[in-house]
């Protein structure tokens, strides 16, 4: 059987691990498979970190056949992750590259870590997280999911508001704001995205700053608290993603699949990948002996 | 003792270990958890500086020796206190145990504070268990792990009922001073095991204990923030926070330390350089050479200056142990004492246990 594999490796031949490039040359049909499950797994998210697991550099490689196959193997920056978290990623990743036209038969596999496992077998198997942990957990993640969605709503909101008051915005002007008010950025489109994945109003006419729990317009002596909020949960997101960063490269030497546009050239500040590799190298690489 | 520019510092490094994690301590079954555990603490350590990292062998068991020296010859530390973790579901004679740290340290007197642990789950024997170490090492403080695996539950919260039991025998028997460390394990799994709720709840039904969220409730810095602000008897132990960012990622760094500073206050922060995970020498030389970047981004954070840094560094964990400072390391005029209100003024009877 003839499969095209992905890997940091073997896909170093250009910036971000694209296009793929084989010894054996693979058929149209193959590379194309294995660009759109790539573009797949673009869009599944690290719930923690709110960010792509092909940025973090968490997919080890992906594997398409010649019929229709799909493995992918994950890879994350410890053996303890929480494992809700990496049940998630799994499962996500699982349902994404499924779901590709063409893909008959898929394989997530989660590496190196203490639960791979069960994670792997309860994915596999559709089991769900409480089937899969049986004993050990009651419900579903549907909670923790929209815990963390709440949360990257609350980051969203520091990113889409800073520039805006950079440019001179008094903060008791923002409350009477619409997300229609908001120049076009991507920190924009990232914040419409999630509140619409929470069900809250994310079109033009709805106001910029809502609590996330309930939707409701902030307003008032409760605006100064809800932006101070949103940036500490902003800060808190990224130095998570700084560590997280740290401790892969630490773990695995090579970069990990990316998609080809999103490099390591990052900036603290802005943009849609955001913040959360910042400008100021990190320095932990290197490794000396004593 | 740390000085420079004519400034000296008394520092107390609040969470430290002396472990074993070689592979002579890992129980049989269960090596995998042992090697990961303590692999991962590793990788924590290449957040430091390059010419600060060890090898994987030096990692998992390092001497008295080299503690001593990298504590307090080359580390500027005053008073350390060891904060055990036992994680006996992995490694035979645990982890760092109450008893290995103080077996060491007796040997240092004056050196050490022993802070002890409890699980809930070990019920009446815990119990009894927690009533000795305090009498053997006059233990004032204790560390929780609530990620640890305790035959087959993966984990616990402050609130369950057990845990009542144990935080009113801390009250008791004169313990003061409650580390909590969260990790990411909990029953149920499919909670957030990071959540510090929990501590609110017991932080205020709990009034005369005092509650330091170590690694500054890391990765829910924002939930600790909020939490803390409202609870006056939960601090901020930095272990961590300086050790993985203030190298590897100083703008993360400066944006953490101002949150912390904003909404924490450097009265409740409290160093640890979390040895061996990462030497003190670098943290805090560079802790007391830090100060936020020249940029807008970080202009409405409250400053850090000498007496904060002083406080941070030894001052506030002295002020919650009773440990005797030298006059000559005490704030001179315009800083205030810091720490807890209700120990502030009324010294300790007991120096520094152990001594």
């Amino acid at each position: 059987m003839t499969r095209h594999t992905t890997t940091p490796e073997s896909g170093a031949g250009g910036p971000g691990g694209l296009p793929p490039r084989a010894s054996r040359a693979p058929g149209d049909s193959e590379v194309s498979l294995l660009s759109a499950a790539l573009a797949a797994l673009e869009a599944v998210r690290d719930p923690e970190l709110d960010e792509p697991i092909t940025t973090l550099g968490f997919v080890a490689s992906c594997t398409v056949s010649a019929a229709g196959g799909a493995e992918v193997r994950l890879r994350l920056p410890t053996y303890f992750c929480a494992p809700n978290f990496a049940f998630l990623m799994v499962a996500d990743a699982y349902d994404a590259v499924s779901a590709v036209p063409g893909v008959r038969k898929t394989e997530v596999v989660l590496e190196d870590h203490f639960a791979a496992d069960a994670i792997n077998g309860g994915v596999a198997a559709r089991a769900g997280f409480a089937r899969t942990f049986d004993g050990e957990a009651v419900g579903e993640l549907h909670d923790l999911r929209a815990d963390f969605l709440r949360k990257a709503v609350m980051a969203g909101t520091d990113q889409v508001c800073r520039p805006l008051l950079a440019a001179g915005t008094s903060p008791a002007g923002l409350p009477g704001m619409t997300l229609g008010d908001v120049p076009p950025s991507p920190a924009l489109d990232r914040l419409r995205q999630r509140r619409a994945e929470l069900g809250l109003p994310s079109g033009d006419g709805a106001p910029l700053l809502i609590d996330p729990a309930t939707g409701v317009r902030i307003s008032g002596e409760a605006i100064p608290l809800h932006l101070r909020r949103a940036r500490t949960t902003r800060i808190s997101i990224e130095a998570n993603g700084g560590i997280c960063r740290g401790m892969l490269r630490h773990r695995y030497d090579s970069a990990g699949l990316k998609p080809a546009v999103l490099g390591e050239e990052e900036n603290s500040e802005g943009g849609p990948a955001a913040c959360l590799s910042s400008a100021t190298s990190d320095r932990g690489g290197a490794r000396a002996e004593r | 003792m740390y000085e420079k520019n004519g400034e000296k510092y008394f520092v107390v490094d609040g969470h430290m270990h002396y472990w074993n994690a070689a592979p002579d301590n890992w129980v049989p079954g269960a090596e995998q958890y042992a090697k990961g555990w303590i692999e991962c603490f590793h990788a924590y350590m290449g957040l430091g500086p390059p010419e600060t990292h060890w090898t994987i062998e030096h990692f998992q068991k390092y001497s008295e020796d080299d503690l001593m020296k990298d504590v307090f010859e080359d580390g500027y530390v005053d008073v350390a206190i060891f904060q055990p973790t036992y994680l006996k579901e992995w490694y035979k004679e645990g982890f760092n145990t109450t008893e290995r740290n103080a077996l060491m340290g007796e040997r240092h007197p004056g050196k050490f504070v022993y802070n002890t642990r409890w699980d809930p789950r070990d019920g009446d024997e815990g119990l009894k268990v927690l009533r000795q170490n305090v009498e053997r090492f006059g233990s004032k403080g204790c560390k929780l792990y609530t990620a640890e695996w305790n035959n087959g539950s993966r984990g616990w919260k402050l609130t369950d009922p057990g845990s009542y039991r144990y935080l009113e025998a801390c009250q008791e028997l004169g313990i003061k001073n409650v580390h909590v460390h969260k990790g990411p394990t909990i029953w149920p799994l499919d909670k957030d095991a990071f959540d510090v709720a929990d501590v609110d709840h017991v932080a205020t039904d709990f009034p005369d204990l005092n509650f330091i969220v170590e690694h500054v409730g890391l990765p829910r810095i924002d939930d600790f923030c909020y939490m803390a602000t409202q609870e006056p008897n939960v601090y901020a132990g930095l272990a961590v926070a300086i050790g993985a960012l203030m190298h590897a990622r100083p703008r993360f760094f400066a944006r953490v330390m101002g949150e912390l500073l904003f909404w924490v206050g450097e009265d409740k922060m409290l160093f640890g350089s979390d040895y061996a995970i990462w030497e003190p020498k670098w943290q805090v030389e560079g802790f007391v050479d830090w100060d936020f970047p020249d940029s807008d981004d970080f202009a409405d954070y409250p400053r850090l200056g000498v007496a904060g840094k002083k406080k941070i560094l030894g001052l506030n964990a002295a002020n919650l142990y009773g440990i005797d400072v030298p006059a000559e390391y005490q704030l001179k005029d315009g800083g205030t004492p810091g720490a807890h209100e209700v120990l502030a003024g009324q010294p300790e009877e007991h120096a520094v246990s152990g001594a």
